[in-house]
Protein backbone atom coordinates (compact mmCIF):
# COMPACT_ATOMS: atom_id res chain seq x y z
CA UNK A 1 0.00 0.00 0.00
CA UNK A 2 1.49 3.46 -0.95
CA UNK A 3 1.67 5.85 2.05
CA UNK A 4 1.33 9.16 3.03
CA UNK A 5 4.65 11.06 4.33
CA UNK A 6 4.55 14.48 6.29
CA UNK A 7 7.76 16.59 5.98
CA UNK A 8 7.90 19.01 9.38
CA UNK A 9 10.63 21.87 9.01
CA UNK A 10 10.98 25.57 8.76
CA UNK A 11 13.18 25.43 6.20
CA UNK A 12 11.53 25.36 2.97
CA UNK A 13 14.96 24.38 1.45
CA UNK A 14 15.09 21.44 3.40
CA UNK A 15 11.24 20.26 2.98
CA UNK A 16 11.99 20.57 -1.46
CA UNK A 17 15.18 18.44 -0.70
CA UNK A 18 13.47 16.02 1.05
CA UNK A 19 10.76 15.71 -1.56
CA UNK A 20 12.87 15.23 -4.08
CA UNK A 21 15.27 12.75 -1.53
CA UNK A 22 11.77 10.69 -1.27
CA UNK A 23 11.10 10.34 -4.54
CA UNK A 24 14.55 8.56 -4.86
CA UNK A 25 14.44 6.38 -2.18
CA UNK A 26 12.14 4.13 -4.29
CA UNK A 27 9.68 3.49 -1.93
CA UNK A 28 5.62 3.50 -1.92
CA UNK A 29 4.45 6.72 -1.70
CA UNK A 30 1.51 8.54 -2.34
CA UNK A 31 1.34 12.09 -1.13
CA UNK A 32 4.12 13.85 0.70
CA UNK A 33 2.49 16.75 2.89
CA UNK A 34 4.74 19.78 4.16
CA UNK A 35 4.18 22.11 7.60
CA UNK A 36 6.99 24.69 8.45
CA UNK A 37 6.22 23.95 12.26
CA UNK A 38 4.86 21.52 14.67
CA UNK A 39 1.55 23.22 15.42
CA UNK A 40 0.89 23.46 11.23
CA UNK A 41 1.76 19.63 11.28
CA UNK A 42 -0.90 18.88 13.87
CA UNK A 43 -3.40 20.40 11.38
CA UNK A 44 -2.03 17.97 8.64
CA UNK A 45 -2.34 14.96 10.80
CA UNK A 46 -6.03 15.90 12.02
CA UNK A 47 -6.87 16.33 7.97
CA UNK A 48 -5.02 13.58 6.24
CA UNK A 49 -4.32 9.95 6.71
CA UNK A 50 -0.89 9.96 7.72
CA UNK A 51 2.00 7.07 7.68
CA UNK A 52 5.33 8.70 8.64
CA UNK A 53 6.39 11.73 9.86
CA UNK A 54 9.85 13.17 9.31
CA UNK A 55 10.53 16.00 11.19
CA UNK A 56 13.24 18.60 12.18
CA UNK A 57 13.71 19.44 15.58
CA UNK A 58 14.60 23.41 16.32
CA UNK A 59 11.45 25.13 14.92
CA UNK A 60 9.11 28.05 15.61
CA UNK A 61 5.71 28.00 17.64
CA UNK A 62 6.10 24.22 18.09
CA UNK A 63 9.47 22.41 17.81
CA UNK A 64 10.06 18.71 16.69
CA UNK A 65 10.09 17.22 20.58
CA UNK A 66 7.02 18.95 21.40
CA UNK A 67 5.31 17.59 18.25
CA UNK A 68 6.71 13.96 18.96
CA UNK A 69 5.04 14.23 21.93
CA UNK A 70 1.88 15.43 21.04
CA UNK A 71 1.85 12.47 18.46
CA UNK A 72 3.11 9.91 20.79
CA UNK A 73 0.26 11.42 23.39
CA UNK A 74 -2.73 10.89 21.22
CA UNK A 75 -4.43 7.60 20.48
CA UNK A 76 -5.19 8.28 16.75
CA UNK A 77 -1.46 8.94 16.00
CA UNK A 78 0.63 7.31 18.30
CA UNK A 79 1.05 4.46 16.05
CA UNK A 80 2.69 6.42 13.44
CA UNK A 81 6.40 6.24 12.77
CA UNK A 82 8.05 9.51 13.72
CA UNK A 83 11.88 10.30 12.31
CA UNK A 84 14.10 13.42 13.37
CA UNK A 85 16.06 14.71 11.00
CA UNK A 86 17.57 17.78 12.69
CA UNK A 87 21.65 19.06 13.22
CA UNK A 88 21.20 18.53 16.64
CA UNK A 89 23.42 15.94 17.30
CA UNK A 90 23.65 16.63 21.03
CA UNK A 91 23.25 13.24 23.10
CA UNK A 92 20.68 15.43 25.47
CA UNK A 93 18.27 15.90 22.15
CA UNK A 94 18.60 12.44 20.56
CA UNK A 95 18.00 10.50 23.98
CA UNK A 96 15.28 13.05 24.97
CA UNK A 97 13.62 11.84 21.27
CA UNK A 98 14.32 8.06 21.67
CA UNK A 99 12.97 8.30 25.01
CA UNK A 100 9.43 10.11 23.62
CA UNK A 101 9.36 7.56 21.04
CA UNK A 102 11.10 8.70 17.73
CA UNK A 103 11.46 5.76 15.56
CA UNK A 104 15.06 6.99 14.52
CA UNK A 105 17.22 9.97 14.00
CA UNK A 106 19.03 11.52 11.16
CA UNK A 107 21.30 14.26 11.31
CA UNK A 108 21.58 17.18 8.79
CA UNK A 109 23.81 17.13 6.39
CA UNK A 110 22.39 13.91 4.89
CA UNK A 111 22.90 12.00 1.81
CA UNK A 112 19.73 10.39 0.22
CA UNK A 113 21.27 6.90 1.28
CA UNK A 114 21.30 7.53 5.03
CA UNK A 115 17.69 8.61 4.48
CA UNK A 116 16.60 5.63 2.15
CA UNK A 117 18.46 3.04 4.92
CA UNK A 118 16.79 4.96 7.77
CA UNK A 119 13.14 4.39 6.05
CA UNK A 120 13.86 0.79 4.57
CA UNK A 121 12.08 -1.10 8.03
CA UNK A 122 9.67 1.48 7.67
CA UNK A 123 8.04 2.56 4.11
CA UNK A 124 7.24 -0.49 1.71
CA UNK A 125 8.99 -0.49 -1.33
CA UNK A 126 7.73 0.60 -4.70
CA UNK A 127 5.88 -2.01 -6.66
CA UNK A 128 7.95 -3.14 -9.67
CA UNK A 129 6.25 -1.84 -13.09
CA UNK B 1 44.69 21.75 20.68
CA UNK B 2 43.66 25.26 22.40
CA UNK B 3 39.64 26.64 21.91
CA UNK B 4 40.21 28.56 19.24
CA UNK B 5 42.29 25.90 16.88
CA UNK B 6 39.53 23.67 17.98
CA UNK B 7 36.74 26.19 16.84
CA UNK B 8 38.79 26.80 13.54
CA UNK B 9 39.66 23.65 13.21
CA UNK B 10 35.74 22.30 13.74
CA UNK B 11 34.52 25.08 10.98
CA UNK B 12 36.47 23.75 8.31
CA UNK B 13 35.85 19.89 8.64
CA UNK B 14 31.76 20.67 9.03
CA UNK B 15 32.12 23.53 6.31
CA UNK B 16 33.69 20.67 3.57
CA UNK B 17 31.11 18.13 4.91
CA UNK B 18 28.08 20.10 4.10
CA UNK B 19 29.02 21.13 1.03
CA UNK B 20 29.77 17.78 -0.06
CA UNK B 21 27.09 16.22 1.23
CA UNK B 22 24.39 18.49 0.85
CA UNK B 23 25.68 19.97 -2.58
CA UNK B 24 27.85 17.10 -4.08
CA UNK B 25 30.78 20.09 -4.12
CA UNK B 26 34.29 19.99 -2.96
CA UNK B 27 35.24 23.77 -2.05
CA UNK B 28 38.67 25.23 -1.16
CA UNK B 29 39.41 25.73 2.23
CA UNK B 30 41.74 29.44 2.58
CA UNK B 31 43.18 31.46 5.66
CA UNK B 32 41.83 30.35 8.92
CA UNK B 33 42.37 33.35 11.64
CA UNK B 34 41.22 35.05 14.68
CA UNK B 35 40.41 38.69 14.53
CA UNK B 36 38.69 41.16 17.08
CA UNK B 37 35.06 42.21 17.19
CA UNK B 38 35.83 45.22 15.47
CA UNK B 39 32.49 46.66 12.84
CA UNK B 40 33.28 45.18 9.39
CA UNK B 41 31.76 46.63 6.09
CA UNK B 42 29.64 43.92 4.87
CA UNK B 43 27.87 43.53 1.15
CA UNK B 44 25.90 41.04 0.22
CA UNK B 45 24.29 38.09 2.14
CA UNK B 46 24.97 37.53 5.37
CA UNK B 47 23.50 34.46 7.73
CA UNK B 48 23.23 34.91 11.56
CA UNK B 49 22.47 32.28 14.24
CA UNK B 50 23.01 32.21 18.08
CA UNK B 51 24.70 30.11 20.25
CA UNK B 52 23.30 29.99 23.91
CA UNK B 53 24.32 27.97 26.90
CA UNK B 54 27.81 28.20 29.39
CA UNK B 55 28.74 29.52 26.56
CA UNK B 56 27.03 31.76 24.46
CA UNK B 57 27.92 33.40 21.06
CA UNK B 58 26.75 33.67 17.09
CA UNK B 59 27.90 32.04 14.20
CA UNK B 60 27.81 33.76 10.98
CA UNK B 61 27.89 32.55 6.83
CA UNK B 62 28.31 35.42 4.23
CA UNK B 63 28.93 35.49 0.64
CA UNK B 64 28.41 37.61 -2.47
CA UNK B 65 24.83 37.30 -3.89
CA UNK B 66 26.03 35.61 -6.55
CA UNK B 67 26.99 32.76 -4.90
CA UNK B 68 24.28 32.66 -2.82
CA UNK B 69 22.45 31.80 -6.22
CA UNK B 70 24.94 29.33 -6.80
CA UNK B 71 24.13 27.07 -3.84
CA UNK B 72 21.14 28.03 -3.92
CA UNK B 73 20.44 26.10 -7.26
CA UNK B 74 22.87 23.39 -6.36
CA UNK B 75 21.45 22.51 -3.28
CA UNK B 76 17.65 22.10 -4.71
CA UNK B 77 18.61 21.67 -8.20
CA UNK B 78 16.93 24.54 -9.32
CA UNK B 79 17.37 28.02 -10.99
CA UNK B 80 18.53 30.56 -9.06
CA UNK B 81 18.69 34.07 -11.10
CA UNK B 82 18.57 36.15 -8.29
CA UNK B 83 18.42 36.91 -4.84
CA UNK B 84 14.98 35.69 -3.30
CA UNK B 85 13.58 34.18 -0.45
CA UNK B 86 14.63 30.69 -1.51
CA UNK B 87 18.13 31.67 -1.85
CA UNK B 88 18.03 33.23 1.65
CA UNK B 89 16.32 30.12 3.02
CA UNK B 90 19.00 28.00 1.55
CA UNK B 91 21.78 30.10 2.82
CA UNK B 92 19.76 29.90 5.95
CA UNK B 93 19.73 26.15 6.21
CA UNK B 94 23.36 25.94 5.41
CA UNK B 95 24.21 27.99 8.23
CA UNK B 96 22.47 26.20 10.62
CA UNK B 97 23.99 22.97 9.35
CA UNK B 98 27.57 23.95 9.65
CA UNK B 99 26.97 26.28 13.12
CA UNK B 100 24.83 23.37 13.89
CA UNK B 101 27.99 20.71 13.83
CA UNK B 102 30.48 22.65 14.96
CA UNK B 103 27.86 23.32 18.03
CA UNK B 104 27.84 19.26 18.54
CA UNK B 105 31.52 19.39 17.95
CA UNK B 106 32.03 21.52 20.81
CA UNK B 107 29.60 20.52 23.64
CA UNK B 108 32.11 17.54 23.82
CA UNK B 109 33.90 20.09 25.62
CA UNK B 110 31.91 23.08 26.55
CA UNK B 111 28.41 21.12 27.32
CA UNK B 112 25.24 21.56 26.02
CA UNK B 113 24.49 24.55 23.73
CA UNK B 114 21.35 25.68 22.24
CA UNK B 115 21.14 27.04 18.57
CA UNK B 116 18.54 29.65 17.76
CA UNK B 117 16.75 30.09 14.36
CA UNK B 118 18.87 31.90 11.87
CA UNK B 119 18.58 35.18 10.49
CA UNK B 120 19.60 36.28 7.06
CA UNK B 121 20.75 39.91 5.85
CA UNK B 122 20.58 40.34 2.25
CA UNK B 123 21.92 44.14 1.19
CA UNK B 124 24.75 46.93 0.46
CA UNK B 125 27.09 49.19 2.67
CA UNK B 126 26.08 48.03 6.09
CA UNK B 127 28.30 47.25 9.01
CA UNK B 128 28.16 44.41 11.27
CA UNK B 129 29.68 44.60 14.83
CA UNK B 130 30.03 42.13 18.40
CA UNK B 131 28.67 44.49 20.99
CA UNK B 132 31.47 42.59 23.40
CA UNK B 133 34.96 41.96 22.85
CA UNK B 134 34.65 39.05 21.55
CA UNK B 135 36.86 37.37 18.71
CA UNK B 136 35.92 35.89 15.75
CA UNK B 137 37.03 32.87 14.76
CA UNK B 138 37.18 33.08 11.02
CA UNK B 139 37.80 30.92 7.94
CA UNK B 140 37.50 31.49 4.56
CA UNK B 141 36.43 28.90 1.94
CA UNK B 142 36.47 29.68 -1.69
CA UNK B 143 34.34 27.96 -4.71
CA UNK B 144 35.96 28.46 -8.03
CA UNK B 145 36.54 32.73 -7.75
CA UNK B 146 33.94 33.12 -4.67
CA UNK B 147 34.31 33.43 -1.42
CA UNK B 148 32.42 32.39 1.26
CA UNK B 149 33.61 33.33 5.06
CA UNK B 150 32.39 31.12 7.92
CA UNK B 151 32.84 32.65 11.25
CA UNK B 152 32.11 31.76 15.09
CA UNK B 153 32.73 34.26 18.13
CA UNK B 154 31.81 32.29 21.64
CA UNK B 155 32.81 33.09 25.03
CA UNK B 156 31.94 32.17 28.84
CA UNK B 157 28.21 33.25 29.23
CA UNK B 158 29.26 36.38 31.72
CA UNK B 159 31.48 37.53 28.99
CA UNK B 160 28.91 36.99 25.87
CA UNK B 161 27.43 39.59 23.74
CA UNK B 162 23.92 40.97 23.49
CA UNK B 163 22.36 40.97 20.24
CA UNK B 164 21.73 44.59 18.75
CA UNK B 165 19.95 45.46 15.39
CA UNK B 166 20.32 49.27 14.55
CA UNK B 167 18.93 50.92 11.56
CA UNK B 168 19.44 54.52 10.33
CA UNK B 169 17.21 56.85 7.68
CA UNK B 170 20.64 56.72 5.81
CA UNK B 171 21.89 54.30 3.14
CA UNK B 172 23.63 52.63 5.22
CA UNK B 173 22.69 50.64 8.89
CA UNK B 174 24.10 48.50 11.24
CA UNK B 175 24.17 44.93 13.18
CA UNK B 176 25.22 44.54 16.43
CA UNK B 177 25.93 41.20 17.66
Amino acid sequence: MESNVLVVDDSAAIRKILQRVLRQTGMAIHTIHEAGDGQEALGVLTAHRIDLVLSDINMPKMDGLQLLASIKGAAQWRQIPVVMITTEGGETKVSEAVKLGAAGYVRKPFTADQIKEKLAGILEPALPL
Amino acid sequence: MNLNDMILKSITDSTLQVFSTMLGVDIACGEALVKAGLPEANEGVVSFIGLAGTWAGTGSVSCSPALACRICAEMLMCEAPAVNEEVLDTVAELTNMIIGSVKTELEKHLGPLGLSIPTVVYGRNFKTKSAGNAEWRVVRFCWDEEALVVKLCLEPKEQAAHVMFHTSSSDSCALEV
